[in-house]
């Protein structure tokens, strides 16, 4: 009697929230995010750059104030100044001796606050509240479109340029040897983790994106020794915290934004603990994974 | 007519010079090489020896001089596949999700089509380059889990597969083992017979007499260079290595 109080509770747990049509919405478009980062994440953690994608994804900020105020599209100024800030970065190492550390969060928190002035000072109609931390569940249709137009533009570059991408990541200067334009990967993954940034602080604002971007990738790489499998382990892992994040957001009355990067963040300690390989507790392998 | 004479050579480096934000760190070095010749590349750490490699694969561009790989531009040349580099085990992601096959396979990318998929012979050239270096057991290993050596002969495998005409290996000796340092020779008797140039970066003098025709000693620029029997005099090397002897630096048994 207890187990069928149990299941009728359970399924009305997952259901309740879906009967809504903003709840159904905010989950596919959660989870289609979250993937698209999940995925270049994959990328990220290879390349080394979660402080890239730190200052990438505030250094929007601005980009979209901007484009809001002269009518563009959002994305197109997060484009301009997340690619913008990166080649500033690289400009000010190149010529003068500070670390590139520094440099970095020198950049993007200049960058951070020209976005928080140009909001409070041109336009009142972006909520910044809502650009900070986000929210999945109101997110307009406009933006909707442009998110699944972006979140496939993303997909597909990447698809395409997997190989190339993982070569760079891996041995930039083979690749060069043999003919290949390091400095278009280089720009190209760049390009998608502006779009990413864009996209992803649509559903968990600007403060939370870069967990995203680097989560799910860290991971992944506790737990497999194949680019593949670090690929698809990132993605469905993206996948899942957005579902329960989400989830528990409805039932708990708790920020989205918040509740979906926490869950990845009990993930990636599941695998730092767990891990088969290394993780800190070492858990047997039943099977070889050297077939 | 300059043309003609290029062709003689499979590496033509003429006066060139590199520097980093102003900060020179290899001028005037001339450098030809012909097929089938081993040139041991010798100096200390940052005499310019990976910026003379950064040189020749296209990694740094010049601010002075010209570089021929068989007669043709850098540009040209690269997309030949015509140059491969083979890199110190120190400058490889040990953790990097990847297994030999993977890495061996890289050495096709530059001829095959967009998406990197491989063709039959791309497959049948991989399988080749690593049975060649005695990985065949090792072929689906993550790198995390392979030897100094076998890493090393991971990445020559993976030169082999790309076919390329002129190998420019850096410290190809280091910390292998005695299996690996045979096969290493091995192969590099091999690659001269198959008229291939080799290029090779060494601290070990010993190698240098063993294996190098010719010797090109540098410190930021040319010191000497030629025939390893007239080149590699103890003057030079105590030169090359700004004043010390080569005793002090590599122990007795050089």
């Amino acid at each position: 009697m207890d187990g069928s109080f149990l299941t009728i509770d359970i399924n009305s747990f997952i259901t309740e929230p879906i009967a809504h049509e903003f709840m159904r919405k905010a989950i596919l478009i959660s989870i289609l995010i979250t993937s698209v980062c999940g995925l270049l994440s994959s990328f990220l953690t290879l390349k080394g750059w979660a402080l890239m994608g730190d200052a990438v994804s505030h250094a929007v900020m601005p980009g979209v104030v901007v484009a809001y105020a002269i009518g563009v599209p959002l994305s197109v100024g997060a484009f301009v100044f997340g690619v913008g800030s990166v080649a500033l970065i690289g400009f000010i190492k190149h010529k003068s001796r500070i670390k590139e550390d520094t440099v970095i969060g020198l950049v993007f928190t200049g960058f951070f606050a020209l976005g928080i002035v140009l909001i409070s000072k041109i336009t009142s109609d972006i909520d910044l509240m809502h650009i900070l931390y986000g929210t999945p569940l109101g997110i307009p249709l406009s933006d909707v479109k442009q998110t699944i137009f972006i979140s496939f533009l993303v997909v597909l570059l990447l698809s395409i340029f997997r190989k190339d991408l993982m070569l760079y990541c891996f041995d930039p200067r083979h690749a060069k040897t043999i003919g290949i334009n390091v400095s278009f990967l280089h720009y190209l993954l760049l390009t998608c983790l502006s779009l990413a940034a864009v996209v992803g602080l649509q559903a968990v604002g600007i403060v939370l994106v870069v967990a995203m971007l680097i989560t799910p990738g860290a991971t992944a790489y506790l737990l497999t020794d194949k680019f593949d499998e670090l690929s698809i382990i990132s993605v469905l892992s993206s996948i899942i915290s957005s579902l329960i994040g989400i989830y528990l957001s409805y039932w708990l009355d708790i920020a989205p934004g918040g509740s979906i990067v926490l869950v990845q963040t009990f993930i990636f300690l599941f695998a730092f603990l767990f891990a088969p390989r290394y993780g800190i507790f070492k858990v047997k392998k039943l099977l070889s994974s050297s077939n | 007519m300059k043309s003609m004479e290029f062709e003689k050579y499979r590496i033509e480096a003429e006066n060139i010079c590199v520097d980093y934000n102003g900060k020179v760190a290899l001028y005037d070095a001339t450098l030809r090489l012909k097929a089938g010749q081993i040139c041991g590349l010798v100096g200390m750490n940052g005499a310019g020896k990976t910026t003379f490699f950064n040189a020749l694969t296209g990694f740094v561009n010049l601010s002075k001089g010209k570089i021929r790989i068989n007669g043709e531009t850098l540009k040209t040349s690269q997309k030949d596949q015509a140059v491969a580099y083979v890199p110190q085990n120190e400058g490889i992601d040990a953790d990097f999700p990847v297994n030999v096959w993977d890495i061996v396979m890289m050495g096709r990318y530059g001829s095959m089509n967009i998406f990197r998929s491989p063709r039959e012979s791309d497959i049948q050239a991989v399988k080749n380059a690593i049975e060649r270096v005695d990985l065949v057991d090792y072929s689906f290993t993550p790198i995390g889990d392979l030897s100094g050596g076998q890493r090393k002969r991971t990445f020559l495998a993976r030169a082999i597969a790309q076919r390329a005409s002129i190998l420019l290996l850096d410290e190809p000796f280091a910390g292998v083992d005695i299996r690996t340092e045979k096969l290493i020779s091995e192969l590099f008797l091999q690659f001269k017979n198959e008229g291939k140039t080799i290029l090779l970066s060494t601290h070990d003098m010993i190698h240098v007499r063993e294996f190098c025709d010719l010797v090109l000693l540098i410190n930021k620029t040319v010191v000497a260079y030629g025939d390893t029997s007239e080149v590699f005099t103890p003057e030079n090397i105590t030169s090359t290595f700004g004043g010390m002897s080569p005793d002090f630096l590599f122990g007795p048994e050089s």
